[in-house]
């Protein structure tokens, strides 16, 4: 089966430019798959919706040759399993683990164990089937989890979690070790699980962007552009332009900001306070910028159907601009004190590598990808308005480690400083906001941005009157905290908060 | 070497002054006066995501920027409950955090101040209570102060943390035989 035979079949799908749809039988689900992975294709999203009572469809988002496809799986019976694609793309085991918890719909996969539902709701309870349930419906027993145990001579496990030592998000690390040595990590996550996907299909579909923005708190406007972005495009109207700027100007802002704390906790982890002081610093600094031109020190609500909630003037631009021109300044000479110091750089080189190969095969995305040679960034691959006028460079390294990793945030924070002081200078004139119209009952968009951490996608489907019947955030940590498991091995564990760090993948917007 | 050191003394100190008490949070004296009289000693806390977005986790890494200067109040952050004063509680309370929360508080000696941070923390926030969440911290544990935001901000958070500790510090005063405090 080739993707052009198809192709006469499928149709544009709204959202994000470039994006086609087609729909397909269970043998085809997986021979599309198979011809996504052939042309060095990615997948970014994959997850399942409620039609009626009784049916259900999957759907997946596959990245390939400059084109997004948005797959559709029929299921007329929901006892019956679907064809599993975790076999062509890894990643997607998790994802189908959690289309079970969520939906009772289940893959033909090896792995059947839990990955959301711990024992906070009851077995064969469907979250996003089944009517929400009353209040404290059930005490929460104690549960259970299959790791994979390593045995031999001198291993032994180390627990970590779900409570960590740092102010860090809830997750269970299970480490198999020989020594120091790290035989084999087992990630066991969920524990901040929310039901955000049940309670979006509470909320009127104008004031989702907001639960949007709260998926994962540090990327809020990359998740609400997202959110929008697939709201406008099935209420069939356009943004002012000038809008669509000043989003990129946010979404910029929140990589660098991130960026900034990134750095600054990576030089901590290697035993060097002085990079924590100096980057919370410039990062402080940054974020009383945003309170002083936005009204907020992150730009949680920032985002609004239709256009933005600001409007930035001609005196704002020029206080942003000489704001980043000075942070800018620093982050270069303390790049150099950081490729100076011999300590740091010594913690940095060869931890964790990730080779490029093992990147290709595992999926791994977004900015640890740049950094093992996935040459892949949605503002230049799959571009949206205003990056096609932004000539972005696509940051990348081959080497894999948390050096490369370090240098790629440098790189990227350098890159988006450009590009902020582009989009100052050339940001064209008129409204910020437009009159959404309610969106059709049944339509879905798809939403897909580029945040600091990697692709974000939002599939929305309406529902009647102004509901929405499904929503599904995607946070490209679903992709990178299998490859975390790998990065690890044969590093020692102490290494383990350095190797994390340069991930830095969300708890939040995994667990929804 | 010398780059780090010019770098250092060429930006001197950046700390600010200590936020202004809110009375609107029970703040009353300043800051390291009450946690003198209370403990003694430097305040240690102990942060728990219990199911936050990560937004107030930023914040909380703010206050620990030199400009705040957490360290230099008398303020720190530990790594165990069983080293802490003060439990900082962020989130609606996911049902899978629930457990782990209410050892933690468990784990935590006295006086055990609950700060519950964020409109999250205080009320459920926009996730509320459902299958998966309790909402607000104190449907999970005993809470001094709640502290709004979304996030809030790391002056905010402060004015928080001193709010429990001078409201801890009046009960005590009031309630205490000893009223021969240092």
């Amino acid at each position: 089966m080739a993707l052009h035979d198809l192709f006469e079949r499928s149709y544009i799908q709204p959202g994000a430019p470039g994006l086609r749809g087609l729909e397909v039988s269970g043998e085809e689900w997986r021979g599309v798959a198979v011809d996504v992975a052939a042309a060095a294709g990615r997948l970014l999203a994959l997850w399942a919706s409620p039609a009626g009572d009784t049916a259900a469809r999957v759907h997946a988002v596959f990245i390939a040759d400059g084109e997004g496809l948005l797959l559709t799986l029929p299921m007329s019976d929901l006892d019956q399993p679907y064809p599993g694609i975790d076999d062509i793309f890894p990643a997607a085991a998790r994802m189908q683990r959690a289309i079970a918890d969520l939906m009772g719909l289940r893959a033909t996969a090896t792995d059947t164990r839990p990955w959301l539902r711990h024992a906070a709701w009851p077995q064969g309870y469907r979250p996003l089937l089944d009517p929400p349930l009353s209040q404290n419906h059930t005490e929460v027993t104690s549960d259970s989890y299959d790791f994979v145990r390593v045995e031999g001579d001198g291993v032994h496990e180390i627990a970590v979690g779900p409570v960590h030592a740092g102010t860090i998000e809830p997750g269970h690390f299970r480490f198999s070790v020989v020594g120091e040595k790290v035989l084999k990590l087992e990630e066991r996550l969920g524990y901040v699980h929310k039901g955000i996907e049940q309670r979006f299909t509470q909320m009127p579909i104008l004031q989702g962007y907001r639960l949007a923005a709260r998926v994962s708190g540090d990327s809020a406007v990359a998740f609400s552009w997202a959110y929008c972005q697939a709201l406008e495009a099935i209420s069939n109207m356009e943004i002012p332009a000038r809008a669509a700027w000043l989003r990129a100007l946010y979404l910029e802002l929140e990589r660098v900001a991130n960026h900034l704390g990134d750095l600054g906790a990576l030089g901590n982890d290697a035993g060097f306070a002085f990079g924590l002081m100096q980057f919370g610093r410039l990062k402080e600094s940054l974020l009383r910028t945003n309170q002083e031109v936005f009204g907020e020190r992150y730009l949680m609500e920032a985002v609004v159907p239709g256009g933005t909630q600001r409007e930035v003037s001609g005196s704002q631009c020029t206080l942003l601009s000489e704001s980043l021109r000075k942070i800018e300044a620093e982050v270069r000479v303390l790049r150099t004190i950081y490729d100076e110091h011999a300590g740091v750089r010594d913690r940095f080189t060869g931890a964790g590598i990730v080779t490029p190969e093992l990147a290709t095969r595992l999926g791994l995305t977004g900015l640890a990808g740049r950094a093992s040679a996935q040459a892949f960034d949605l503002r230049v691959d799959l571009p949206y308005t205003p990056y096609q006028h932004c000539a972005v460079t696509k940051m990348v390294r081959s080497e894999g480690d948390v050096a490369a990793r370090v240098a790629i945030r440098f790189d990227e924070i350098h890159e988006s400083c450009r590009i902020i002081q582009h989009i100052l200078a050339t940001i064209p004139s008129g409204g910020h906001r437009a009159p959404v119209r309610m969106p059709a009952d049944g339509s879905v968009g798809i939403g897909l941005i580029e945040g600091w951490r990697g692709p974000v996608s939002v599939a929305l489907e309406a529902g009647p009157a102004g509901t929405i019947r499904r929503c599904h955030p995607h946070d490209p940590s679903w992709q990178n905290w299998p490859v975390l498991e790998h990065a690890i091995i044969g590093n020692i564990v102490p290494d383990f908060p350095l190797i994390n760090k340069s991930f830095n993948l969300s708890y939040s917007g995994h667990d929804l | 070497m010398l780059k780090t050191l010019h770098r250092i003394a060429s930006i001197g100190i950046v700390s600010e002054p200590p936020p202004e008490a809110d009375d609107n949070l029970r703040v009353r004296t300043a800051l390291q006066d009450n946690i003198r009289a209370l403990l003694g000693r430097a305040l240690c806390i102990r942060h728990i995501d219990a199911g936050s977005c990560n937004g107030c986790e930023l914040e909380i890494h703010a206050i620990n920027n030199p400009i705040y200067n957490l360290e230099g109040l008398g303020i720190r952050f530990v790594a165990s409950p069983r080293h802490a004063d003060m439990l900082l509680v962020t989130g609606p309370v996911s049902r899978h955090m629930e457990v782990a929360l209410r050892r933690t508080y468990a784990a935590t000696p006295g006086p055990k101040l609950v700060v519950a941070l964020g409109d999250c923390g205080c009320t459920g926030g926009i996730f509320g209570v459902n299958y998966a969440t309790c909402g607000r911290v104190s449907n999970v544990i005993p809470v001094d102060v709640a502290v709004p935001g979304c996030p809030p901000s790391p002056t905010r958070i402060l004015q928080g943390i001193l709010a429990a500790v001078s409201a801890r510090r009046d009960q005590y005063l009031a309630h205490s035989s000893n009223r021969h405090l240092p």
